[in-house]
């Protein structure tokens, strides 16, 4: 049977992907944020998982203002990094896990989860960053990736308890997939930061912490937080934490934190990164 | 306490349905600009490729003139101005910057500094009486 193995928390600034595609990481500005990326590096190659499963959104890419959904599960064979206005980066092309996909498609659904199915999507920065930290830049990812892309572009996007209770239908339809396979949840996105208008910049390490310290041991009260809270106190952009939430959700109850990092700025965003075990 | 509560934070504009409504047309000629084809013919004639959008006339000249918060008030949402920036050749740190009124180097020493701080800036109440 298909099992989760593992959770990796990260922000996706998409800065964090210029920097790696240009050489940049040792630098005295990025040498801080990579610095926190490191044991996980090694934690991943030593997991091997077969198939990253990554809770990301879209930022006005594969999707507009004509259709927005909700929660929408990848179940195509491969994605092409997405040209975001600079030209597309530089990484390889994204192979999805159509069999394990459509199985978790169906077990949502039937568990009332109404999700949207995508068979051809581009994917931008919200997924590829994540996927350069965890393994830096490889000929070939080392993996299948299955994307779930979650709207947190239009107001309002799911509540964190929907993420969380969706996170675990997740777990139950990974976990009854009947082929033995190692499965690594990601959860994408945040830290506090704000990107537009006058209160651009704001960065709250008090709620970030706070609110990873919950993440990992009371959940629930994590996802109890209302959009109103992430949106004055973690910044306009710093509701995409609710995406944490489904990762968290999939662990199961009880997790052990093996890995925090913690580090502002990456341009405009406080970075925040986790790895996290099931019990 | 209605579902706006969000209306009192300060210096944000929360894309919400009001937003998107108003800012359909503003925010699906920003997507436009994802295609380089598009970006080069926008550049090359602004007035006329902006024809192809139904915006309205503050809209229009919020773009014209590139009045970044002006377009956020109109409905415009950031990750679609920002491909507007991109055009432009302005990077992401510096589209904040320009919105907050900051130059370049002061918002990036802000940043390093450990950013705009929450206390203060949590309420219009906070910024009337700062
Ligand atoms: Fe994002």
């Amino acid at each position: 049977m298909a099992k989760i193995v593992g959770g990796y928390a990260t922000s996706h600034v998409p800065a964090i992907g210029v920097a790696i595609d240009q050489a940049k990481t040792e630098e005295p500005y990025w040498q801080p944020v990579f610095a926190g990326y490191e044991w996980s590096r090694k934690w991943i190659e030593e997991v091997k998982p077969d198939v990253v499963f990554v809770v990301y959104n879209d930022h006005a890419t594969a999707f507009s203002l004509e259709l927005i959904p909700t929660f929408a599960l990848g179940c195509a064979a491969e994605y092409a990094p997405a040209d975001e206005g600079w030209g597309a980066r530089p990484v390889p092309t994204v192979h999805g896990h159509p069999e394990l996909a459509w199985h978790i498609a169906q077990s949502v659904i039937l568990d009332e989860f109404d999700i949207t199915i995508v068979n051809d999507m581009e994917v931008d920065h919200g997924l590829t960053v994540p996927l350069s930290l965890a393994f830096g830049q490889p000929h070939a990812w080392p993996c299948a990736v299955i994307p779930l892309a979650v709207n947190v572009v239009q107001y309002p996007p799911p509540t964190g308890n929907r993420c969380l209770q969706f996170g675990k239908a997740i777990r139950k339809a990974i976990e009854s997939f009947p082929h033995d396979m190692r499965v690594v949840v990601f959860g994408t996105g945040g830290m506090s930061h704000q990107l537009q208008a006058q209160r651009a910049g704001l960065i709250n390490p008090e709620f970030d912490q706070r609110f990873l310290d919950l993440l990992v041991n009371d959940p629930d009260a994590a996802a109890a937080i209302p959009h109103v809270d992430y949106l004055r106190d973690a910044g306009s952009e710093g509701i995409e934490l609710v995406m944490w939430l489904v990762m968290r959700g999939a662990l199961g109850d009880d997790v052990k934190e093996l890995h925090r990092h913690y580090h502002v700025p990456a341009s405009n965003t406080a970075v925040g990164h986790l790895v996290l075990e099931p019990k | 306490m209605s579902g706006n509560d969000y209306h009192d934070i300060p210096g944000t504009f929360v894309f919400d349905a009001e937003q998107s409504r108003q800012g359909y047309h503003l925010n699906m000629f920003c997507m436009s600009l994802r295609q380089a084809k598009n970006r080069e013919a926008f550049l090359a004639d602004e007035a006329a490729y902006l024809d192809r959008y139904p915006m309205t006339a503050e809209q229009r000249q919020a773009v014209l003139s590139r009045d970044w918060n002006e377009m956020l008030r109109l409905g415009g949402n950031i990750y679609y101005t920002s491909k507007l920036a991109a055009t432009d050749g302005i990077t992401f740190q510096d589209l904040a910057a320009i919105m907050t009124g900051m130059d370049r180097d002061a918002y990036r020493e802000m940043m390093l500094a450990g950013g705009r701080p929450i206390e203060g800036n949590r309420t219009k109440g906070d910024w009337d009486n700062g």
